[in-house]
């Protein structure tokens, strides 16, 4: 017997084990240990503790009889035990607001079961169902969640096992990618979609974020991913870096942290201001660009320098664009919003934003 | 764990559940084996086992059989300890088998775990092996340390306290909340109630929590309003302006995926290699972060209050 069990946790599992066993009239030792978590000796040693049970008074006697001769356990008497014990508000809780969560998963075709089983629930959980109602679970749903959405589609391409064609936009690059992915699974992780695949032009186990999703097209022919492709253990995060990974320090001002808390970092270091050092490592510096360029002073990469320099670059040629604009296009402007002035050169005061307001 | 205090609630319960009178403690220390026979030891046992009897939800009731009785007595009732009778279909067995994954290892992994437990006890059996729903993994992550305290808050109706660090400022600051709800958008963990501080309701996001979260005040000292929405307030916290504004950029051939995916036109510029593309956005200073991400490929050209802001935040890179 495990010594993290509680006599409460264990109390708890003698309480379900005698209406499991009656529910079921006969069970095997072993099927039931499965069931429980336990091992058969766990299983035969809380079996005694509840044969062994006796009230002394009024009258002494022993209100549990059972039996697990030849493997098989039968309880003959168990008094006013027969039922398991209504379930505690977590209990209820977490069973409900998964439930609600499984409700907003695009192309979950099982609607009205879902339905059902909800309202069956909280039928049975009564008052310990209330609270559930103040947890509440978001998914995203990027194209609305039709049958003719992305969600659905995948799905359906799922069931008759048919590759499927993407048109998938990757940020990081800016650049929209053409690809023929063996669909394997649909994911629903941190509040957002996606599809996990075996990519024939990457050849390896892709995630697609279904926001992110183009067009897709359900191909007729039929999805074979290699014998070896392994599911992403979406317990572990979805985004684990690798050996050959870049790293990247950034340093961002109070305005900029927002960027620790979106962006997977290796280690988060407080710097005075309230002002952080962050460290990622990520196979593809493109984005961190990106990233870079919408931050503005509100963050900057400190190395590696290769990239330090490739910023300052886009950010000079960007700001030449405009120095440009101003004399070239401001006649053609003119022309194309005449009720407008035309744009004025420069910089006039920081606009204010609005991200987070809390 | 001690096999004779396991032994000793069970019996407890037993004894209870098979009474429909009230019974006194003494009446329970002659029943019941395994409490000791000095009255002072007996109490304190006798009230940790009532105190374990609860936390695990039986329906522990106290009562007096007849007015002019001295101590009162104890009971449990079997109808409201026991789970009603139900029944599922094998489609909603299946459901409930996915649901059971939902929080695998988060904060409500095991209180999930045990109501499957109930359930089974009660002779379901969650459809683990359901094929359609094999190929749908749905999770719910907790990494929050405030996740923990907070739920409890929202479960006891209790107010907390906790240092909070809001977006863009430099300081934590000591707030103090009496939580209606707790929600998760776009994979992070919201609370949203009423704000004593600010006399406000107010939206706090767990992840900017520093340190440990209070309570300062005793269960049920709370009231959720009636008709509080606290999935409407973290919406309204963290949306989208809406898009009314429209834009007109000048964006590389080939470039901008991503301005193009939502544009109202794109036709080509005077320039070559150029196209005008026409879009709607909502926040100006959002909009720029995110046009000035495209650096040399994207221009705007239209309004001028965009385009400064864009031109701002390039400079800021060069600063």
């Amino acid at each position: 017997m495990s010594a993290l069990v509680t006599s409460t946790e264990r109390l708890q599992r003698l309480l379900a084990l005698v209406p499991y066993v009656m529910s079921r009239k006969v069970v095997g030792l072993a099927e039931t240990a499965e069931a429980f978590g336990i091992s058969e000796r766990q299983l035969v040693d809380d079996l005694n503790l509840l044969w062994c049970v006796e009230l002394r008074a009024p009258d002494p006697y022993c209100p549990i009889d059972l039996s697990y001769e030849g493997g098989e356990i039968v309880v003959s008497q168990a008094e006013s035990m027969g039922r398991p014990l209504r379930l505690a508000v977590d209990e209820a809780s977490a069973l409900l607001v998964a439930l609600r969560m499984l409700a907003e998963v695009p192309g979950l075709e099982d609607r009205s079961a879902l339905s059902r089983l909800i309202a069956k629930l909280e039928a049975a959980a009564g008052e310990a169902a209330a609270v559930s109602a103040q947890v509440a679970v978001q998914v995203d749903a990027p194209d609305g969640d039709g049958a003719d959405g992305v969600a659905a589609r995948i799905r359906a391409a799922l069931s008759a096992g048919h590759r499927v064609h993407l048109s998938y936009y990757v940020p990081g690059r800016d650049e929209a990618t053409e690809r023929d992915v063996d669909p394997m699974r649909l994911l629903v992780v941190e509040g957002r979609t996606y599809l996990e695949g075996w990519c024939r032009r990457a050849e390896g186990v892709r995630l697609f974020r279904l926001d992110r999703v183009l067009a897709l097209t359900v191909l007729d022919a039929a999805a074979s991913p290699p014998a070896g492709a392994a599911h992403v253990d979406v317990d572990q995060g979805l985004f684990r870096p690798s050996p050959d990974d870049v790293h990247v320090e950034l340093e961002l001002s109070a305005e900029g942290r927002w960027v620790a808390e979106y962006y997977p970092c290796e280690s988060v270091t407080d710097l005075p201001d309230g002002r952080l050092r962050a460290v990622l490592r990520t196979p593809d510096t493109g984005w961190i660009r990106r990233l870079a360029l919408r931050l503005g002073e509100e963050g900057r990469v400190v190395s590696p320098p290769a990239l330090v320099a490739e910023v300052r670059d886009a950010a000079t040629a960007a700001l030449a664009n405009y120095v440009v604009l101003s004399a070239v296009h401001a006649a053609c402007l003119r022309e194309l919003f005449p009720r407008r002035p035309p744009c004025r050169l420069g910089f006039q005061g920081r606009v204010r934003r609005q991200r987070g307001r809390t | 764990m001690s096999k004779r205090k396991t032994e000793r609630l069970l019996g407890l319960v037993v004894c209870l559940l098979s009474t429909r009178r009230y019974l006194t403690a003494d009446q329970i220390r002659a029943a019941v084996p395994g409490y000791p026979e000095q009255d002072d030891l007996f109490k304190r046992m006798f009230e940790r086992d009532k105190e374990d009897l609860r936390d695990l939800g039986v329906p522990l009731e106290t009562g007096l059989n007849h007015p002019f009785d001295d101590d009162p007595g104890y009971r449990i009732r079997q109808q409201a300890y026991e789970l009603p009778e139900l029944r599922l279909e094998a489609d909603e067995a299946a459901v409930l088998g996915l649901a059971a994954r939902v929080w695998q290892r988060a904060e409500l992994a095991g209180a999930a775990a045990g109501a499957l437990l109930k359930l089974r006890a009660a002779g379901i059996d969650a459809g683990d092996e359901h094929a359609a729903l094999q190929d749908i993994e749905p999770r719910l992550g907790t990494p929050e340390p405030a996740f923990g305290p907070l739920w409890e808050a929202v479960r006891d109706r209790r107010p907390v306290t906790f240092s909070y660090r809001a977006a863009g400022r430099s300081e934590p600051q000591q707030r103090e909340l009496e939580p209606w709800g707790v929600v998760n958008r776009h994979g992070r963990w919201y609370v949203a109630g009423w704000d004593r501080g600010r006399a406000a309701p107010r939206v706090f996001r767990l992840g900017r929590i520093a340190g440990t979260v209070k309570f300062c005040g005793p269960a049920g000292s709370v009231t959720v309003p009636d008709g509080a929405d606290v999935r409407e307030l973290v919406r309204d916290w963290d949306s989208a302006p809406a898009r009314e504004q429209t834009a007109v950029l000048r964006v590389r051939s080939g470039a901008g995926v991503g301005l193009r995916r939502h544009a109202v036109s794109v036709r080509p510029a005077d320039q070559a290699g150029r196209d005008l593309v026409t879009t709607t956005f909502g926040d100006v200073g959002q909009f720029a972060d995110y046009i000035a991400s495209f650096g040399p490929d994207a221009v705007v050209l239209d309004p001028p209050d965009l385009r400064e802001a864009v031109i701002a935040r390039l400079k800021g890179v060069l600063a």
